[in-house]
């Protein structure tokens, strides 16, 4: 950016003018191809009628937000389905990713690049065959179409996000710290309790934060392990959206969204460099 | 080895793998003693140190604390308190809380941990910092609360990891004084590595010089600056000159031959024991009387002429660089002398350290098990790899 903008001053001010042409058009794209299907949702969350050949919405109104917080529509039972699969789900996943986290961070373990791999497992293969599979498991032993089937499913997904970036939180704590605990007495338990585990809690929070929003958004586990017994907003945007019902649809979406970019601010806020710089080492 | 002794290592030995970087190293400390442990970096200081803090597992030997065998206790269960090079402040803490951690450990009332991290802040000049995060503090009030929170528990045995390395020049003097007296007035064993031999002498009862993973020289700092032990310990005290002579014990004498370059001379042996045969002699450039060739000598002592080669100002002394034969060495006088001025160099005998030059079948050093590190070091097939200090 400083070059050209220091070319200014020893250039004519058209070097300039041309120079901005080509990168106004490609900002410009880049805000439409961000903004534009976001602005279309927004208006569609709010449209009464819009059809063919109208740029805009008819009517505008909040008919359908009525109908979708109505007490017995179902978007509510699926919201909050997806909350409590989504909160159990970051409660499974750290309470397993905070004792591996900490053992590949600190552990001189064998093949610890291999158990680093080994949980990317689940996203390396095709969901569709790998869900389908789960899905004929869990019907045989009865999970199908329960939370603790879906939330399961959403832990396997997850596990990645959470091992990875706790080990990257733990990695990222210079041992020194707990050593200087435990030099004045404190236990190994008490060391991890009152020096580790506050220090880490950035990066937990962090992949706590990227776990909820995997299982907010996952949708194939959850068609085939909790469908129809256990509805999820995904589900429900994607019935409404397959039925032509874009304004069901598009509220859906806003209330999938609204979490997923409250979230990103707060991992901006916490997830630090020195954390970051870890992942997946 | 005294029998009083309170921190007791006997024969301990710690290796990474196939690098051995302690071997059966014994060292007794004697309560309220500041020990230095003095050497380069990998001669295994630190590992020492850990392994006593118990960080580091020794794969044999034992570690005693009054008595009592600590070998296998973990950190917390040894009564010590370690002081790390990085201070190791947790940053989620206020400085209060850093030096009264340990004492919320120990379950103290509130009341009690609050009057005790007082004292600590009042002793060692932090008082009003107690709200601050270790962040917003210097590197010398950094490195005072972690002395303090080192402190604050009453360790047994204070453990200091080169606490000053990363304090400027000025403030390292300031704080060596201060933690000397500190452990005086308190009466703490406390066991300090460091790199700087300056520091060591300034602060330890005894300094251990280490060499690969062995203790080459244990004594008062007046012993090991103008007794060393080995050639390695008098050149790590300042000795770096060195020439090669030729000498003849002649009862409690030994004679050196005249070269080519050098007189001869009468050396008292003085205790050391020393075989006839090739020498290594180490001096310091201070201890040096360097005049003009012509002029009369005036100390007694082995007389080296050369070369006056380049001068620099050290403040105090002119450091020349002298020529002898092949050799350089250096040199200091009050006077500066110019470059290609033909000098005589004379080192008194009580300031010139001789040892027997190791021979390749490595024989040479007489074996004597009252001084074993000192032969020991000398004999080259002992140097070892450097190790993770």
């Amino acid at each position: 950016m400083t070059r050209p903008a220091s070319s200014v001053f020893r250039r004519s001010g058209l070097t300039l003018d041309l120079w901005w042409i080509p990168r106004a058009l490609i900002l410009g794209l880049l805000a439409f191809v961000i903004f534009g299907p976001l602005t279309n949702l927004l208006l569609w969350t709010v449209a009464e009628r819009w059809y063919f050949p109208h740029a805009l919405p008819i009517d505008y109104g909040f008919s359908y937000w009525a109908r979708v917080f109505a007490p017995r529509g179902n978007a509510m039972e699926s919201l909050g389905n997806s909350l409590l699969v989504a909160s159990l789900t970051v409660l499974v996943s750290l309470t397993l990713a905070i004792p591996a986290g900490y053992a590949l961070a600190r552990l001189q373990l064998p093949c610890r690049a291999v158990i680093l791999i080994a949980f990317l497992i689940p996203q390396a293969f095709p969901n569709l065959p790998v869900y389908v599979n789960v899905a004929r498991l869990f019907y045989q032993i009865g999970l199908n179409g329960t939370v603790p089937g879906v939330v399961l499913v959403h832990v396997t997904h997850g596990l990645v996000y959470a091992v990875w970036i706790a080990t990257a939180a733990f990695a990222a704590i210079d041992r020194e710290l707990e050593q200087a605990a435990r030099s004045i007495g404190a236990g190994a338990l008490r060391a991890f309790r009152d020096v580790t585990l506050p220090l880490a809690a950035p990066g937990l929070l962090a992949s706590a934060i990227f776990v909820f929003l995997e299982s907010l958004d996952e949708f194939t586990g959850s068609y085939f392990v909790g469908a129809p017994d256990v509805n999820m907003l995904p589900l429900l945007l994607y019935s409404a959206g397959a039925g032509g019902n874009y304004q069901i649809a598009s509220i859906s979406a806003l209330l999938l969204l609204v979490p997923s970019i409250g979230f990103m601010l707060v991992v901006e806020r916490f997830l630090k460099s020195d954390v970051l710089s870890k992942v997946g080492q | 080895m005294n029998d009083d002794a309170f921190l007791r290592i006997t024969d301990l030995s710690v290796g990474y793998g196939a690098t051995r970087v302690l071997e059966r190293l014994r060292l007794s400390i004697a309560r309220g003693e500041f020990v230095a442990l003095l050497g380069a970096s990998g001669c295994g200081k630190t590992t020492l140190l850990r392994a006593i803090a118990g960080f580091v597992t020794p794969s044999a030997g034992a570690i005693a604390v009054a008595g009592r065998d600590v070998t296998r206790l973990p950190p917390d269960r040894r009564g010590m308190a370690l002081v790390f090079q990085s201070y190791a402040l947790w940053p989620h803490m206020s400085v209060a809380k850093n030096i009264g951690y340990g004492l919320k450990l120990k379950g103290l009332p509130r009341a009690a941990i609050e009057r005790r991290v007082g004292e600590i802040e009042a002793l060692l000049g932090l008082s009003g910092l107690g709200g601050r995060k270790p962040g917003a503090l210097s590197g010398g009030q950094r490195q005072r609360v972690a002395l303090g929170r080192a402190l604050a528990v009453d360790p047994q045995i204070l453990l200091l990891d080169e606490p000053l390395s990363n304090l400027d020049a000025r403030i390292r003097l300031k704080v060596r004084h201060e933690i000397r007296a500190l452990q005086q007035r308190l009466g703490i064993t406390a066991v300090h590595v460091t790199h700087d031999r300056e520091e060591a002498m300034a602060m330890a009862d005894r300094v251990v010089v280490m060499e690969a993973g062995r203790i080459a020289q244990a004594g008062t700092p007046e012993e090991i600056y103008n007794r060393p032990a080995s050639a390695f310990v008098a050149a790590f005290m300042g000795a770096e000159n060195m020439l090669a002579l030729n000498g003849t014990v002649r009862g409690e004498h030994i004679h050196i031959a005249a070269g080519p370059h050098y007189g001869a001379a009468e050396v008292p042996l003085d205790g050391r024991a020393l075989a006839s045969g090739a020498l290594e002699a180490r001096f310091r450039a201070e201890a040096v009387q360097l005049q003009a060739h012509d002029a009369p000598p005036a100390t007694e002592g082995l007389a080296l002429s050369g070369h006056v080669e380049a001068v620099s100002y050290l403040g105090g002394a002119w450091r020349h660089s002298v020529r002898i034969g092949q050799t350089p060495v250096f040199a200091d006088a009050e006077h500066s002398l110019a470059p290609r001025t033909a000098v005589r160099l004379t080192i008194p005998a009580e300031k010139l350290f001789l040892f027997n030059t190791p021979s390749p079948s490595g024989a040479a050093a007489p074996a004597d098990d009252t001084h074993p590190t000192a032969t020991r070091a000398t004999r080259p097939d002992r140097v070892r790899e450097a190790a993770i200090s």
